[in-house]
């Protein structure tokens, strides 16, 4: 029998070997010794939440992609790819590159010269403890839910991949990241980020490379899409597999966004908002050793971001291209998640996007291999479990805790509350996950409410860096104008979705079009209030900006150093590579 | 933060991959002997000889390049 037939007729997409569950245990087995190892190097609050501040550039810039590159992202970016074709690649080409930069070169001396704990630690030097308050228990509010619904995810996959029971995969998978972050605080985290960016990379490789060898190459990968998506009457099939060309409207290509949406909305503002600001990614760096490892590791972080569509955009391009089921013989259409998942679609074995990277990986992975690639997958599942719980710790240890509770705090009674603090967020991931389990739309509600506040953010801390005028009550009273508007935007939709029209300027607007928009719009109205409110209220002293502010804090030189350890020759060769691909797949 | 101690991440990072590797390499060449019954699609191509090798060597090179011993010696040479 045919075994793509195998896998889509049976209950479960993939069946396990006796190898592949020796290769699974041996990852949680690894992880768990690796807490164990580091507990005792975990003994100071610089230990536990800053890992030491002793990571090389390396360590840095790998954590600081892994912290992004869990398996929701990449299993759904990969049905993205699927859905949208190659305009997916923008969330990490455009979406990432220039902000990664910007954040090395610009950013990153100020938070590493004030000596920051975390992003909210920054806003209360430059703005004040409001601003402070209002964005850690925002964040923490975040982190702990998006933990759960990692711990959810991971559940419904290997239920969906494996046929493992929900309640097992919840509590395997919550217990070993309590243990090793509750051991080893952040360098524990770091360490397994590095592990899985290795484990992603050796499970997911094949499935790009035995594509293209399957599809013929990329141009005969071309070719099938555009059969496969005519013969299915999709309109503008050639648009798939184009960058840019298919951008100059809104109805050309399959997203309905044109390029001032994919520039300005994703690559100014979204983009620059996520990787600049969200603490969850800025803790890795934050942990370098010295400033010039903290420039470098968001510079070599987007010089391996750059790859990472190999592994993601390309699998779901060649599921488009190869995918037929088994019994009719016919194209292979992949449907919504809410549609797959209906009795309906139930029924009929229907498959959701995002069910096409695990298709894609039991297409060719036989035992062994198939161990692997989903070990990496519960890997990437418990990486982001562990990054957002570490994010969580320190937060609430330093900006709620230390900040608002407990002024006096010692650092052994702050290590000691981050250990009882990550297990007990680990707790309310769980119950958080089970929240999801009822009521699985709140996880559409969760990435915008990441949107309403990441956005303005962004506006907030690039005034407040690179603008001395800013005063606290224009950095807050901006901060709440956009996220109030982001709000207000949703809603509007919500309530009446001939709304898009205006908020994202196309009824052909998709969800990922309209967050862009509304994500332009909230940070634009942040700055705008920022700067109005600024300038009818008195602001700081320079003596209480300095170390904060750009023109008031001194950046150490590195003129003595040679061209090739310089951080901006690196993003030099890092911008025009990203150049270069833009040309290339235009 | 390379080092974490005595053992480097990166000591890690190879044990994992050496060990995955070497797993797969061994069930890639049973699958050439004992042929499955219901082969992945490009079998013929068998990708877990190769791709396990490759994991193998890379693994084994860095978990000896950051090996404990090494790492002790190279501690207190610049100690």
């Amino acid at each position: 029998m045919n075994p793509a037939l195998l896998l889509l007729n049976s209950s479960t997409l993939v069946h396990l070997s006796p190898v592949d569950l020796v290769i699974i245990v041996f990852y949680f087995a690894l992880v768990l010794g690796i807490g164990l190892y580091l507990k005792g190097q975990a003994n100071t609050g610089e230990d536990f939440f800053m890992a030491g501040r002793e990571m090389t550039a390396w360590v840095a810039g790998l954590a600081f992609l892994s912290a992004n590159l869990g398996s929701l992202e990449l299993m759904g970016w990969a049905g993205n790819s699927y859905k949208y074709g190659i305009l997916a690649a923008h969330w990490y080409w455009i979406g990432a590159i220039p902000a990664m930069l910007f954040l090395a070169l610009i950013m990153m001396p100020f938070y590493y010269v004030c000596k920051t704990h975390s992003v909210p630690g920054y806003l209360k030097l430059r703005f004040g403890t409001g601003a402070q308050a209002i964005s850690s228990i925002s964040f923490a509010f975040m982190t702990v839910l998006m933990s759960g619904i990692n711990m959810y995810a991971m559940a419904v996959v290997m239920r969906v991949v494996l046929g493992w029971d929900l309640n097992f995969s919840i509590l395997v998978s919550s217990l070993t990241v309590a243990a090793y972050v509750a051991l080893g605080g952040l360098r524990s985290a770091i360490f397994n980020e590095v592990l899985q960016f290795f484990l992603i990379w050796a499970g997911a490789l094949l499935i790009p490379i035995l594509g293209l060898i399957e599809a013929g190459g990329w141009s005969g990968m071309q070719a099938k899409i555009m059969q496969n998506l005519t013969e299915l009457h999709v309109a503008n099939p050639g648009s798939y597999t184009h960058l840019w060309s298919t951008l100059g409207n809104f109805s050309s290509n399959p997203m309905g966004i044109n390029w001032a949406g994919i520039v300005f909305g994703l690559g100014a503002v979204i983009s620059m908002g996520y990787w600049t600001t969200d603490f969850l990614v800025i803790q890795r760096v934050l942990a370098a050793k010295d400033l010039r490892s903290a420039e470098m590791a968001p510079i070599i972080g987007a010089a391996f971001k750059m790859c990472v569509p190999f592994i993601v955009i390309l699998p779901g391009l060649l599921g488009l291209a190869l995918l037929r089921d088994p019994n009719t013989g016919h194209l292979l259409r992949l449907v919504p998640a809410d549609v797959a998942w209906s009795p309906a679609g139930q029924a009929q074995g229907l498959h959701g996007y995002d069910e096409v990277l695990p298709l894609m990986l039991a297409r060719y992975c036989g035992p062994g291999l198939l161990g692997l690639g989903i070990t990496a997958l519960i890997a990437g599942f418990m990486s982001g479990m562990a990054g957002n719980v570490s994010a969580f710790t320190t937060v609430w240890t330093y900006d709620i805790y230390g900040t608002l509770l407990n002024k006096n705090a010692s650092d052994e009674s702050k290590v000691r509350m981050g250990r009882w603090v990550t297990v007990i967020g680990v707790f309310i991931s769980i119950g958080t996950a089970y929240l999801v389990m009822h009521t699985q739309s709140i996880m559409d509600y969760v990435q915008a409410l990441f949107s309403f506040f990441i956005a303005p953010l962004f506006g907030t801390v690039i005034l407040g860096m690179l603008w001395k005028r800013a005063t606290p009550a224009g950095g807050w009273t901006g901060l709440l104008a956009g996220t109030l508007s982001s709000v207000g935007m949703y809603t509007w939709v919500k309530i009446d979705p001939q709304a898009v029209r205006y908020v994202a300027m196309s009824m052909d607007a998709q969800d990922q079009a309209q967050n862009m928009f509304r994500a332009l719009w909230c940070c634009l109205i942040c700055i705008v209030v920022t700067v109005v409110v600024s300038y009818f209220t008195k602001p700081k002293p320079d003596s209480e900006l300095k170390d904060v502010v750009y023109g008031l804090t001194p950046i150490p030189k590195t003129e003595h150093t040679s061209i090739f350890q310089r951080p901006v020759f690196w993003a030099a060769v890092v911008a025009v590579i990203f150049v270069i691909l833009q040309i290339i797949f235009w | 933060m390379k080092t974490g101690g005595a053992l480097s991440i990166w000591f890690f990072t190879g044990l994992c991959l050496g060990v995955n590797g070497l797993l797969i390499f061994i069930t890639g060449i049973y699958e050439i002997i004992h042929p499955p019954q219901h082969e992945v699609v490009l079998y013929n191509l068998h990708a877990n000889v190769w791709w396990g090798a490759i994991l193998l060597i890379f693994g084994a090179l860095y978990a000896i390049r950051f090996s404990p011993a090494r790492e002790r010696k190279r501690m207190s040479a610049n100690t």
